[in-house]
């Protein structure tokens, strides 16, 4: 559970991400969703204790989320957060560039109608 | 049971019954079940009784059916349980995999929202896992400022 009451936000998401092995568990739960800790541990070289914390940084950024399946705990990777990242850093940018280069376009090719 | 096959959790400043309004009202639900970047809105037509059909349909006037259902679980503001099939496979209730949506309060103005799907095939898992986070951020997105995100198809 995500202890902090206030909203698991934008900061904690690219901070869960600024590490190595905590990516490196994101991309084995896209590979296999729902694994328990000791199946993930089994791919880390860590301690099972280092995994756990890295987890919990995970789960506080909503980017994992843990679901109880009879008496197991299984991770699934949630990509809501970053789906919302995207949009909000990512998207943006990438949609300023294609203008740029449509607004280049016209210029050096000219306008349409002035040409016909 | 087998485990979920995915489970998606998203936040939201807004009430349990207004998260539950944009869940069930054809009206609200037009405005935020949309890819920004193509196709109409969907909406999800049924009377919400126990084991009745339920449909997800486009909202562009043709009334096409992508997915349709049963309702197996209707509790309102916190879960809805649905089977999730395909028009051809109707009444192959076996074929269907189940959606379950919660809502819970998470603090006094913030609201938890969990969709888990369960039992899917492989074509079906690929087909809408990557459609939920974008429905999920529009949703969101509405609740919390009023609009939908950039490029939701108008609603008229």
């Amino acid at each position: 559970m995500p202890l902090a009451a206030d909203k698991p936000d934008t900061d904690k998401v690219f901070k869960a991400l600024a590490d190595a092995g905590r990516r490196r568990l994101l991309d084995q739960l896209h590979a296999d969703n729902g694994q328990t800790l000791s199946a993930l541990c089994q791919h880390m070289d860590m301690s099972r204790q280092a995994v756990t914390q890295h987890l919990n940084l995970l789960e506080e950024a909503n980017l994992v989320v843990v679901v109880w399946h009879g008496r197991e705990k299984l991770h699934y990777l949630n990509p809501v957060p970053l789906h919302a990242a995207y949009s909000r850093w990512v998207q943006k940018f990438e949609r300023n560039r294609l203008d740029l280069l449509h607004d280049l376009k016209h210029q050096l090719e000219g306008n349409d109608d002035e040409k016909a | 049971m087998k485990k979920p096959d995915y489970v998606y959790v998203t936040y939201i400043q807004t009430t349990p019954e207004k998260a539950w309004k944009a869940l069930t009202d054809i009206d609200v639900m037009r405005q935020w079940w949309a890819d920004p970047k193509g196709g109409c809105s969907r909406v999800n037509v049924s009377d919400w009784q126990l084991g009745s059909d339920w449909k997800h349909q486009r909202a562009d006037g043709s009334g096409i059916v992508d997915i349709l259902g049963k309702v197996v679980e209707f509790t309102p503001p916190r879960r809805m349980v649905l089977t999730w099939g395909r028009p051809s496979e109707e009444h192959e209730l076996a074929k269907h995999s189940r959606l379950t949506i919660e809502v819970e309060p998470y603090t006094d103005d913030l609201v938890r929202l969990t969709v888990t799907h369960d039992e899917l095939d492989e074509s079906m898992l690929k087909g809408i896992s990557g459609g939920w986070p974008t429905i999920l951020s529009n949703l969101k997105t509405l609740l919390e400022t009023g609009r939908p995100l950039p490029g939701t198809p108008a609603v008229h």
